[in-house]
């Protein structure tokens, strides 16, 4: 298996303050590979979703060291990060998370638009495709708001996807979704990392869901218990 | 050219909320359109306050000052000391004073001037008299500078070219002595002497002391009443282009001549001082106005800043930077403020032209409000400015909102 490290984290670390001094994350320290499938699994409360958000670069105010890619991403400004997430992460949240107001096609469309890589017309032709690969291109010029849970999971996908990030992070993805549209999440994502080398962190309660990924961390009380756990 | 995509993000959300846009766009529509008008009618009356002066005064004035006595010699090294100074001005008249009107119309800058003499006098009809001031003039060049012609009420003011015994009275004096045009009335002067003459014209002014005691009489006539030969001139009036600029041009006239020059503004210190304080009072006003209308659009942005505090975050997650919200936010204000602003020039440029249109009676006419476009460009340009002040604190605090505490919510 190739082994390029995309994500690095080395003795991370977090307190929450209120309502009183508490450690929530404690020496976390591990690698996320090219193209690899990760999920991370733990109770709930023990930190996984804020470490989740530390890896995103949304949340600045750890310790310890970050990198993404070959960059460490401690320390840069948050103008430079929101740089960064545009060009590497996409997110996948557990409550879908769209603009409402604005047709699929336009909420998928917006990072791409952002980046400013790709001309209106290739962006559009792009958003196109990918709400395609995901089985919603009868669905692109609907609102937002007027499509069902599942679809506007997939949407958001779709939006995660628009920028070809290097990495994919979901904060509990399949959480508010039926067995059957799990299953098209995870088909989505396991064809990501393989056929497109994209890597996966996603945080989740779904056990079946991470026994099917690549490699689950489990986390307890904010440590880190067991780097690839065996499922029985 | 696609818009950015910021400004689509703006866009959408004014469309999509269409009536909070209008909301907020009327605080501004309405604050802009009082302002105009308001402050439409402070031009207004200041144009009408200062033509009604110009009725009477003229822009520039010159004339022989009554002069103190002074040393017959200067010396460097003692102090001269007079004692019971004394007025030494043996009389009032301007030697030679069509040299001097020729070089004041020879100036590049006026555009007027002609000779006045001014006679203290009293009318007189019967047993009644009234003290009064006679102006001699030559009337058209008088006409063409104070636009007489504008006040009168009845007769007619050519005579006065040719006719020496015609007289051109206010109305004031025409009814204390009750006469009217027509009629014969006597003048006389200090000098003593007594002329009848034949009313010709009557003239309102909005000014009752004036009407009450100023007339016009030709110059000559007027040289006879007080006894002086055809040179005897006492002031020389003159008009330029640019009356607002009144105290250059008299500094300027003052280098050609030895003889004091006033500007009508020094005349009439106190009517401007009224017209001053209308005008720093109007704009305080709307600007009051204003910052109403500044926080109808702060508080309809925040409120949609609270309600999308989520799409927020969604946008700071894909990578949008905290300018690119404010650049957002602000747009949104900037929409609402232009298309209020659009509405309100419209509105005010709509209550302008119905009050032109309102007769008030004579003396005024019609309501003095004109369309000053200097009005409506501040107007803009003010309700523009003061909607992005109003957009851009919510939208400061928008780009602040930490994705993280919204996400984990």
């Amino acid at each position: 298996m190739n082994r390029d490290i995309i994500l690095q984290t080395k003795g991370l670390g977090k307190y929450f303050l209120q309502p009183q001094k508490f450690k929530v994350l404690d020496d976390i320290s591990f690698e996320v590979a090219k193209g690899e499938f990760l999920t991370i699994v733990g109770k709930s409360g023990c930190g996984k979703s804020t470490m989740l958000y530390c890896l995103s670069t949304m949340d600045t105010d750890y310790e310890g060291e970050l990198y993404i890619g070959n960059e460490k991403a401690t320390g840069k400004s948050t103008d430079k990060l929101a740089t960064l997430r545009n060009e590497s992460i996409g997110f996948v949240f557990q409550f879908h998370y769209l603009l409402p107001e604005f047709t699929c096609l336009k909420n998928v469309m917006i990072p791409a638009l952002k980046l400013a890589k790709y001309s209106y017309q290739e962006v559009e032709e792009r958003a196109y495709q990918k709400l395609e690969m995901l089985g919603l291109q009868d669905q692109a010029l609907k609102e937002a708001s007027k499509l069902s849970g599942g679809q506007q999971q997939r949407v958001s996908i779709a939006r995660a996807l628009i920028n070809d990030p290097a990495i994919i992070m979901g904060d509990e993805p399949t959480g508010n979704l039926d067995s059957k549209n799990t299953q098209i999440v995870f088909e989505i994502f396991k064809q990501l990392s393989q056929d497109f080398g994209q890597s996966i962190i996603a945080v989740t309660h779904d056990n079946d869901f991470a026994k099917a990924s690549d490699r689950t961390i489990e986390m307890a009380d904010g440590k880190i218990i067991n780097h690839d756990k065996i499922f029985e | 050219m696609r818009l950015n995509v910021n400004y689509e993000i703006a866009l959408t959300h004014i469309l999509t909320r269409k009536k909070q846009t209008l909301v907020a766009s009327m605080g501004v529509t309405i604050g802009i359109a009082l302002y105009i008008f308001s402050n439409s009618i402070v031009s207004g009356f200041g144009v009408y306050s200062k033509n009604n002066m110009f009725k009477s005064a003229p822009h520039i004035r010159v004339y022989n000052k009554d002069k103190i006595s002074q040393p017959l010699f200067k010396s460097t090294n003692s102090i001269v000391v007079i004692q019971n100074q004394k007025i030494t001005t043996l009389s009032n008249n301007i030697v030679n004073p069509f040299r001097l009107l020729e070089d004041i119309k020879s100036e590049t800058y006026i555009r007027y001037a002609a000779p006045q003499v001014n006679v203290d006098m009293f009318y007189i009809n019967g047993k009644s008299q009234l003290k009064g001031v006679g102006n001699g003039v030559k009337i058209l060049e008088a006409d063409a500078m104070f636009n007489i012609q504008s006040t009168m009420l009845a007769g007619n003011l050519q005579t006065l070219t040719s006719d020496l015994n015609a007289i051109v009275i206010g109305s004031g004096v025409a009814e204390k002595l009750n006469v009217g045009i027509g009629d014969n009335i006597t003048l006389s002067s200090a000098q003593g002497v007594r002329k009848i003459m034949r009313i010709t014209g009557i003239f309102s002014t909005s000014n009752k002391a004036v009407d009450e005691s100023k007339s016009y009489i030709h110059i000559s006539t007027a040289q006879q009443l007080v006894l002086q030969s055809s040179d005897y001139v006492t002031d020389i009036y003159a008009s330029i282009s640019k009356p607002d600029e009144a105290e250059i041009y008299a500094t300027k006239l003052q280098e050609i001549t030895n003889y004091d020059v006033e500007d009508w503004k020094t005349a009439n210190a106190d009517q401007l001082a009224q017209d001053n304080m209308l005008g720093t009072m109007t704009p305080l006003i709307s600007f009051s106005i204003m910052l109403v209308a500044a926080f109808g659009i702060y508080n309809i942005l925040n409120m949609t800043i609270t309600q999308k505090m989520n799409d927020i975050a969604i946008l700071k997650a894909n990578g949008f930077k905290g300018k690119d919200i404010i650049k957002i936010f602000v747009s949104e204000a900037f929409i609402m403020g232009f298309i209020g602003t659009l509405l309100g020039l419209t509105f005010g440029f709509i209550l302008v032209s119905i009050m032109q249109t309102v007769y008030i009676g004579p003396p005024i006419g019609y309501f003095p409000i004109f369309h000053d476009p200097k009005v409506y460009a501040t107007g803009a340009v003010f309700g523009l400015f003061v909607s992005l002040g109003a957009g851009y604190f919510p939208a400061r605090n928008a780009s602040k909102i930490d994705p993280v505490e919204i996400f984990r919510k």
